[in-house]
């Protein structure tokens, strides 16, 4: 069994059978991670660069002891400002690092198709690791295996994203993972920030929280963005928490058991109240380790693939 | 030196012209039309085409050339041999240059770089002073020295007021305003609005950005009688409004460029940077519409809006790349096989919206086949197929998502100024 | 599948799980101190026999684990198909055990020595013993059984293909002809 394709862009058009493969795969590693020494040999001399155009301090830390664990050589090349603005075109700046001779490129960028660029310069594999407002397609995986791990199935299930869906890479990535495993995917927000033409995906939209809580077995609770201007789009936070936040009365209101999942860092007291981040219910740090385990996954799959 | 024409037909729809007919040209001048004699024939080279037309040379009235500012991507002198080699014998140029076009300086700067060339250069000058959006340019200087018609392309005039200010200044002079029309407040994305920006995940421009100045100015434009100009209409609703407009009797006139009835936004799934234009490219239901618009005049012209730009500022990430297109070698190709052959425009629509209307609008002579006038035509076989080599373009740069592309229709020679461009050289008659 | 002999039948196989319980447990002295680790596929459920026998011969229990060594192994980049990855199963402490790796067939060695580097990373066994059902020799390592059901001489174009009833149709050991496609030349 290896994946179709050599990169991981995204989940768009990505295989129900590659999806359980990773999702297969990260199985193994996840048991990896329980032992005494979690390091294992796999990935040795091979060499990964990640390549963050924009802050993500989690997603590369993730990424990179995904790395480290798999005995790879890593190399990080992080800033915050694009090339653009130093003179250096894009195509050069991955062109020289290219010529160091890596294997594998993890690429997080603010502008989207930056993934499928690198595809056309560069020889190396190529992992998206978050391009613009695209996708996200590691992220989508660890929370699919969370939510396999919890209940055992994704067939079926209902899952709702909430928050700032029209500026989030993770909501797309979980719609097209979620809806190729068979699970049904609704998004809910403010109007604002949710994208009309969603519907054409066969999206189900929800502006009552409540509803979408009734509704789902799962909630997918994203971050509002303050960083992505969301002022224009409501009113205040004050007031997003009140009509949008995940809160234990609202749950309570429904007798019925609910996977809640974040995927951080969350703004306590905004899209979601603390008790609802430390409940029950939610798997937010299960995501994290199930995060590393994931990218151990897709590290494995493709740089061992000939 | 005389030369002749031979086995082309004569097309000019202003005159009601279109006769297979002989030409013998004298030092620029059509000195005979029709049967020519032995005599004629002896002092004159001859060119003999097959199954081609002539016509009033073609003009392209938005252009950018990129002089002064950016040497590096385009000149007065490359953007006309690009003119010429895509069979057009005039260009008015935009003035978002840098400095902008904006003085008469500059103006008589750029008619001077182009003087002695095949090709005529018309500079279109800036509305507001340094194309800022704030207070009008000098419109009466500016037009004295030459620029034929006032933008602020690569945006829109700033507010209505300045609009109409611009509009109520300029009947003196009796020229066109052209808009770029764009809501900078709903255009800050990277590609059209929709479900295909959505899955891209590229930040949307919705196509009410273009519809509201639209609106905004032909409503100005009617209640000050004003002239306006419409540049690279791309929207289904802008081409209805225009439509309206035109209806109830207000002077609205409007251009598109190829790209905007030949690609979609599907294109942009590739997230190549050459399909990264302002406009963006939209949907099919709006490419119908332009084409529509064009087959029933609401649309009067077909303007490139060729926009060099270096390889190395393409070659960005998708929401940092310039926008635009290499268009003047491409044209013409693209609108006898997307237009001509697909049946939407004959030959006579076609020199309409590619010679002769932008003089109108311009308010420039429109060139005519008689005895007398000065021979300014551009020669083409509607037939001949071809493909688009970016690495053979004239311009100095190379950025087309038409590489490759399979063209039925070729441009073989244009003249003006005394001067021929044939296989890819010029020659002075 | 072109069979040249059959090595083992079913009969011969129970009896030879029979005699490996008994060396086991002879050479250890009991089953005080053994663990028992099975490498996937196979090897894991002639693990399980082995472990079954043991049990009942010295009437006592004793752990058994699985170990799947694929990430451990040193031919991903020479082999057309990837390796299929699944779990370690070890959910008890190794360290200062007599660890019983068990495997179908010993060939070059290269996947013992993965489960031995992948065993060392779990811990620090006492003794780590090789008991494996069929050695067909051409090693590659320096490595050697501890306890060994069949030696079967073979040349580098024959296959040795154990089957057992937990995933197959019959229990038995056929000695076979390489498939085309994977010979060497």
């Amino acid at each position: 069994m290896s994946l179709e394709s050599k990169h991981l862009l995204g989940l768009y058009g990505t295989s129900r059978e590659d999806i359980e493969l990773i999702l297969d795969t990260a199985r193994t590693f996840r048991e990896v991670l329980e032992r005494p020494i979690k390091k294992v040999p796999t990935l040795q001399g091979k060499t990964v660069v990640n390549l963050f155009f924009e802050a993500s301090t989690r997603t590369r830390i993730s990424f990179e002891l995904a790395q480290k664990r798999l005995s790879a050589d890593t190399i990080n090349f992080t800033t915050s400002t694009s090339s653009t603005k130093k003179g250096e075109t894009f195509k050069d700046t991955v062109r020289n690092i290219e010529a160091m001779k890596v294997d594998m490129i993890v690429v997080r960028h603010e502008s989207a198709g930056v993934p499928q660029f690198l595809t056309r310069i560069s020889n190396a594999n190529i992992i998206n690791a978050g391009d613009g407002t695209h996708e996200h397609p590691t992220q989508a995986l660890l929370d699919m295996y969370s939510i396999k791990e919890k209940l055992n199935k994704l067939e079926g299930l209902k899952v709702c994203v909430v928050g700032d869906i029209a500026h989030s890479r993770v909501a797309l990535s979980n719609i097209y993972g979620l809806t190729t495993m068979g699970a049904k995917v609704s998004v809910c927000g403010p109007s604002t920030m949710i994208p009309h033409s969603l519907i054409k995906l066969g999206v189900k939209i929800y502006n009552d929280i409540d509803k979408a809580i009734q509704e789902n077995d799962v909630l997918n609770v994203l971050r509002i963005q303050l960083e992505r201007k969301a002022g224009d789009r409501i009113p205040s936070l004050r007031e997003y928490r009140n009509y949008f936040g995940i809160t234990t009365e609202r749950l309570n209101k429904f007798n019925k058991e609910i996977i809640i999942l974040h995927p951080g860092p969350i703004n306590r007291g905004i899209e979601i109240s603390s008790e609802v981040a430390d409940g029950p219910y939610q798997v937010i740090l299960d995501q994290v380790t199930n995060g590393v385990a994931v990218r151990m996954a897709v590290l494995y799959l493709l740089g061992t693939k000939n | 030196m005389n030369i002749i024409i031979k086995g082309t037909t004569l097309l000019n729809p202003e005159q009601k012209i279109n006769e297979k007919s002989d030409l013998l040209i004298s030092d620029g001048i059509i000195k005979k039309i029709g049967s020519l004699n032995d005599g004629d024939y002896k002092n004159a080279k001859v060119y003999d085409f097959n199954n081609a037309y002539s016509v009033p040379g073609l003009f392209d009235m938005h252009v950018h050339l990129r002089e002064p500012g950016r040497e590096d991507e385009e000149t007065v002198l490359t953007g006309s041999n690009s003119a010429a080699a895509g069979g057009f014998t005039g260009v008015a140029c935009m003035p978002n240059t840098n400095p902008p076009i904006d003085t008469a300086e500059i103006v008589k700067f750029i008619k001077e770089k182009s003087q002695s060339h095949l090709v005529d250069v018309f500079p279109i000058a800036t509305a507001t002073h340094e194309r800022k959006g704030e207070g009008l340019s000098p419109m009466l200087e500016l037009s004295e020295a030459g620029a034929v018609a006032f933008s602020d392309d690569g945006n829109a005039i700033k507010s209505a007021s300045l609009l109409r200010n611009a509009f109520e200044y300029t009947k003196m002079i009796d020229k066109v305003i052209i808009d770029h029309c764009e809501d900078e407040s709903l255009a800050e994305g990277a590609m059209n609005e929709g479900i295909t920006s959505t899955v891209l995940g590229l930040p949307p421009i919705p196509s009410i950005a273009e519809d509201i100045i639209v609106m905004r100015d032909i409503i100005t434009a009617e209640y000050t009688n004003g002239k306006i100009h419409i540049a690279h209409i791309s929207s289904k609703n802008a081409v209805d409004m225009v439509r309206q407009a035109k209806k109830k009797g207000i002077y609205v006139t409007a251009e598109a460029t190829p790209h905007h009835f030949t690609l979609t936004e599907e294109t942009v799934k590739s997230y190549d940077t050459n399909y990264k234009m302002n406009p963006p490219l939209r949907t099919k239901e709006d490419v119908d519409a332009i084409i529509e618009g064009l087959k029933d005049g609401t649309i009067d012209c077909i303007a490139s809006d060729h926009a060099p730009h270096a390889i190395e500022e393409k070659e960005h990430e998708f929401i940092y790349a310039p926008n635009g297109v290499v268009g003047l070698e491409t044209t013409l190709g693209l609108v006898l096989t997307e237009l001509y052959h697909k049946k939407h425009l004959s030959i006579e629509k076609l020199v309409e919206k590619l010679s002769i209307n932008p003089r109108i609008i311009l308010k420039l002579p429109i060139p005519q086949f008689k005895e007398g006038e000065k021979a300014n035509l551009t020669i083409f076989d509607p037939n001949l197929i071809w493909t688009v080599d970016i690495q053979k373009f004239q311009s100095k740069c190379r950025n087309s998502p038409f590489d490759k592309r399979l063209l039925t229709g070729k441009m073989l020679a244009v003249i003006n100024k005394n001067k021929i461009y044939y296989e890819n050289s010029f020659f002075t008659i | 599948m072109k069979i040249k002999a059959i090595v083992i039948d079913e009969e011969g196989l129970k009896r030879t799980i029979i005699r490996l319980a008994h060396e086991i447990l002879e050479r250890n002295k009991g089953s005080k101190n053994i663990i028992l680790i099975g490498m996937r596929t196979r090897g894991e459920f002639l693990a399980n026999r082995i472990h079954k026998k043991i049990e009942e011969i010295d009437n006592s229990k004793i752990l058994l684990g699985v170990l799947d060594a694929t990430l451990y192994r040193d031919d991903f980049r020479r082999r057309l198909k990837q390796p299929e990855v699944s779990v370690t199963n070890i959910t008890f402490d190794i360290n200062e055990k007599d660890v019983i790796l068990i495997d179908d067939v010993l060939y070059t060695g290269r996947s013992v020595r993965a489960a031995l580097d992948a065993l060392m990373d779990l811990g620090r066994p006492n003794t780590i013993q090789l008991c494996v059902l069929v050695d067909r020799g051409h090693r590659e390592l320096p490595i050697k059984a501890d306890f060994v059901g069949k030696n079967i001489p073979t040349s580098i174009n024959e296959e040795v293909k154990v089957q057992m009833k937990e995933i197959d149709e019959e229990d038995s050991v056929y000695l076979i002809e390489t498939p085309d496609e994977f010979k060497t030349t």
